[in-house]
């Protein structure tokens, strides 16, 4: 046997320990993307966030218009700071329907008069529902929703100022 | 000893628990995630398929040992729908569809894994074929 091919093996076994060694050094990705981006928002109706709201239904997403689609909640914090940059998208036409996550009426009207209130309408996902259909894995999401009602774009954690031009990027292409 | 510890840890974790959740709980709906199923064979399915999902939020954990609250509307999901006729497999598919198989800790062989399942294959039989080989030549 050629004596170079006996140290293929340790060589193989040798670069499998170097990736392994490699991977584990990298950073670990937390961020699940959703899978039904291109899909169709899945059909559900949800009770009213405001105490003199309607209920929320997949049915509003088909108009025509493209919406933003906020997952958030009153007890989550990097909602808060997202709150100022939602204000940004809706003054830049931007229609945001919000879905609130475990939450109840008056939390959210506290939570809007405090922060603002950047939402066309709002509703409640009591047992995280919809946030599981459209595979949302935490809060703050934000889906562009096109005026047929197909998710288009996953924005994954809290909209940061850079993120603004972005989004509203997605939401003009959805509305080509 | 640790068998009285384990029934003061039960006795407290039983106590607590219906405590926290109905704090959380609607006059609508109650919550089906700390619920046995009425039927043990579905429950014991049920179980046996949290155990074998993947909690969003807490990561390396099973819906099964979070108390995360999103593991918890994930307990609800799986029962919830369980009650309702659904397979464990359907839901595990279902929950596949939208979040792709990281959710899963049930792997599954075929498309960029099934090297995984060939490769340890492939080994032995060379091993093998080695083997065989230098039995013969002694």
């Amino acid at each position: 046997m050629n004596r170079w091919a006996f140290y293929i093996p340790l060589a193989l076994f040798a670069l499998f320990v170097g990736l392994a060694g490699y991977q584990l050094t990298q950073p670990k990705a937390d961020e699940i993307p959703s899978r039904m981006v291109g899909k169709p928002l899945p059909a559900f109706e949800l009770p009213p966030g405001r105490a003199d709201g309607a209920p929320v239904t997949n049915a509003a997403f088909t108009d025509g218009q493209p919406r933003l689609l906020n997952i958030w909640a009153t007890w989550c914090l990097p909602c808060i700071a997202e709150a100022p940059h939602l204000e940004s998208l809706k003054e830049a036409g931007a229609p945001i329907v919000g879905i609130a996550i475990r939450d109840t009426q008056e939390d959210i009207a506290a939570f809007l008069a405090e922060h603002g209130d950047p939402y066309t309408g709002i509703a409640i996902d009591e047992r995280s529902s919809v946030q599981l259909a459209i595979g949302s894995s935490g809060v703050p999401e934000t889906f562009v929703i096109d005026g047929q009602g197909i998710i288009r774009h996953q924005h994954i954690g809290d909209i940061r100022e850079r993120d603004v031009p972005l989004i509203l990027e997605k939401l003009r292409e959805a509305g080509e | 000893m640790m068998r009285r510890l384990w029934l003061m840890f039960a006795a407290i974790a039983c106590l607590a628990l219906p405590l926290g959740y109905a704090a959380a709980q609607t006059a609508d709906e109650t919550s089906m995630a700390d619920t046995q199923l009425a039927d043990p064979a579905q429950e014991a399915e049920a179980k046996a398929l949290m155990e074998s999902l993947r909690c969003l939020t807490c990561q390396s954990q099973s819906i099964a040992d979070s108390d995360a609250e999103m593991a918890v509307d994930m307990r609800h999901l799986v029962r919830s729908r369980m009650q309702a006729g659904e397979s464990p497999e359907d839901i595990r598919q279902w929950l596949i569809e939208r979040y792709g198989d990281y959710i899963s800790y049930a792997p599954e062989a075929g498309g960029i894994t099934w090297p995984l399942y060939a490769i340890p294959a492939v080994l032995v039989l060379l091993a093998l074929g080695l083997l065989v080989r230098r039995l013969r030549r002694s």
